[in-house]
């Protein structure tokens, strides 16, 4: 998947990986293509970890880990930061969820009696940002799609996500319903079909996924 | 020294004043450039029904994570709060209340609160449940929330180095909240790592000037890390 996510990076993109999966986007950045990460934490131009000789408490990402900064990075207030990405100067923000439905609206940051950690800054990036992807599984371990007519859970945001990536598929959100767009390697449009609770459009032809 | 000294000589002085049922703001992010020793002292004092406003409630046993050993805290303003098993338990047994608040509407809340703004729009949280109880407005046909401003009875703020006159500088992305909070307290305690000359901080580098500084102390840090990650060394 984060092979997938990779290659809508495009050369100076400015981007915000969240947590999970998202953040492994970061090790499939082509060659030769300069991309700039931003943790929402403060820091544009997020490195690589650390090693156990530059480790630094006061050197984290938005996710707590310690992390390095790459040469030509900067450090801001988190009021700043929120300002890029409020202000929608970040090019693309890639971030998991819970439910996505067919009205672009994305649900991730709680679960009525379960989950109550809060929703740290998803709700201010998908309100900001024009170009987001979102991450996740297509259906829960019981088998229940997480691609639906409309979200139960509480959203993070209405009406904002336009493109969505599974293990299964790449669907884009149009008029009301996801068009698949793309199948992942070996995974038949019937499987999404079947996994697919909202309104979902299947063109003639579903490419498989290329990830080059 | 008086005038514009913000120097105070102990942590006791440092937080004179605070009382029960106070509204506290506190810079850091996770454990990342936390006031340590301002927490500790307003544990020490056992002050109560306090609500504290910070992007996080520290993880039990450290940072503002004691504060509820002693069940010191009332309330608290925060976008996540997810690593913290006595925080849960409280919340969960109706002994704290927690008002969710998304990231960049809370460090744009201390802003304005510290910049004389009452409130503020924003797209952030329109259609979720943050949204309940709050003016909706259109501009340009999008909908925006009306969000107000915190200020605090209290800041607590963790920077790097500062001079007497207590403009400071934080260390990297120990910065985050900090110079927010630093605004937005009636009386703003800062406590920094080290004390330098005046006139040895860059001017046009200092990130809190002096004018929102009221007390200033030097202190040690503990600076515990919250997510240890390591690459293999080349």
């Amino acid at each position: 998947m984060a092979m997938r996510v990779a290659r809508e990076l495009q050369d100076g993109f400015y981007v915000n990986l969240g947590i999970g999966i998202p953040t492994l986007v970061a090790n499939f950045v082509p060659d030769g293509m300069e991309v700039m990460l931003q943790s929402e934490n403060g820091l544009l131009g997020m490195g690589e970890f650390p090693t156990d000789e530059t480790i630094d408490a006061d050197m984290i990402n938005a996710g707590k880990q310690t992390v390095t900064a790459v040469k030509g990075a900067s450090i801001f207030s988190s009021a700043e930061s929120f300002a890029m990405i409020r202000g929608g100067h970040v090019d693309l923000t890639v971030l998991g969820a819970f439910e996505v439905d067919v009205q672009g609206n994305i649900a991730s940051w709680m679960i009525p009696n379960k989950l109550i950690k809060g929703m740290g800054g998803a709700m201010d990036l998908v309100a900001g940002a024009d170009n987001i992807i979102v991450t996740m599984t297509h259906a829960s371990k019981n088998g229940d799609s997480k691609l639906l007519d409309t979200c139960s859970l509480p959203l993070t945001g209405k009406g904002c996500i336009k493109k969505v990536l599974t293990d299964l598929a790449w669907l884009e959100i149009q008029d009301g319903a996801f068009v698949l767009k793309e199948r992942a390697p070996g995974v038949s449009v019937e499987e999404i079909k079947e996994k697919t609770q909202g309104k979902l459009i299947v063109p003639d032809h579903v490419p498989e996924m290329q990830f080059n | 020294m008086a005038g514009f000294d913000k120097v105070v000589g102990s942590y006791e002085e440092a937080m004179a004043g605070i009382e029960d049922g106070m509204t506290i703001i506190a810079g850091g992010f996770g454990l990342c450039g936390i006031p340590e020793n301002l927490i500790a002292e307003i544990k020490k004092r056992q002050t109560k029904e306090l609500t504290i406003v910070s992007n996080n409630c520290g993880v039990d046993g450290f940072g503002l994570g004691v504060l509820l050993e002693d069940m010191q805290v009332k309330k608290m303003v925060s976008s996540y709060v997810g690593e913290n098993a006595l925080f849960e338990k409280q919340l969960l047994n109706g002994e704290l209340e927690v008002e969710l608040t998304p990231q960049g509407t809370l460090a744009e809340k201390m802003r304005a609160g510290g910049a004389g703004i009452p409130a503020f729009y924003t797209a952030t949280g329109v259609g979720t449940p943050i949204a309940e109880g709050k003016e909706v407005r259109e501009f340009n046909g999008r909908e925006y929330l009306l969000e107000e401003s915190i200020r605090g009875d209290f800041a607590i703020v963790k920077g790097w180095k500062a001079d007497r006159y207590g403009n400071v500088i934080y260390r990297h992305t120990a910065q985050n909240f900090n110079p927010l909070a630093a605004t937005a307290g009636k009386i703003t305690v800062v406590e920094v790592e080290e004390l330098v000359e005046v006139g040895e901080l860059d001017p046009a580098h200092i990130h809190t000037p002096g004018i929102y500084v009221d007390r200033l102390i030097v202190g040690t840090f503990e600076k515990r890390i919250e997510k240890r990650t390591v690459t293999e060394s080349a």
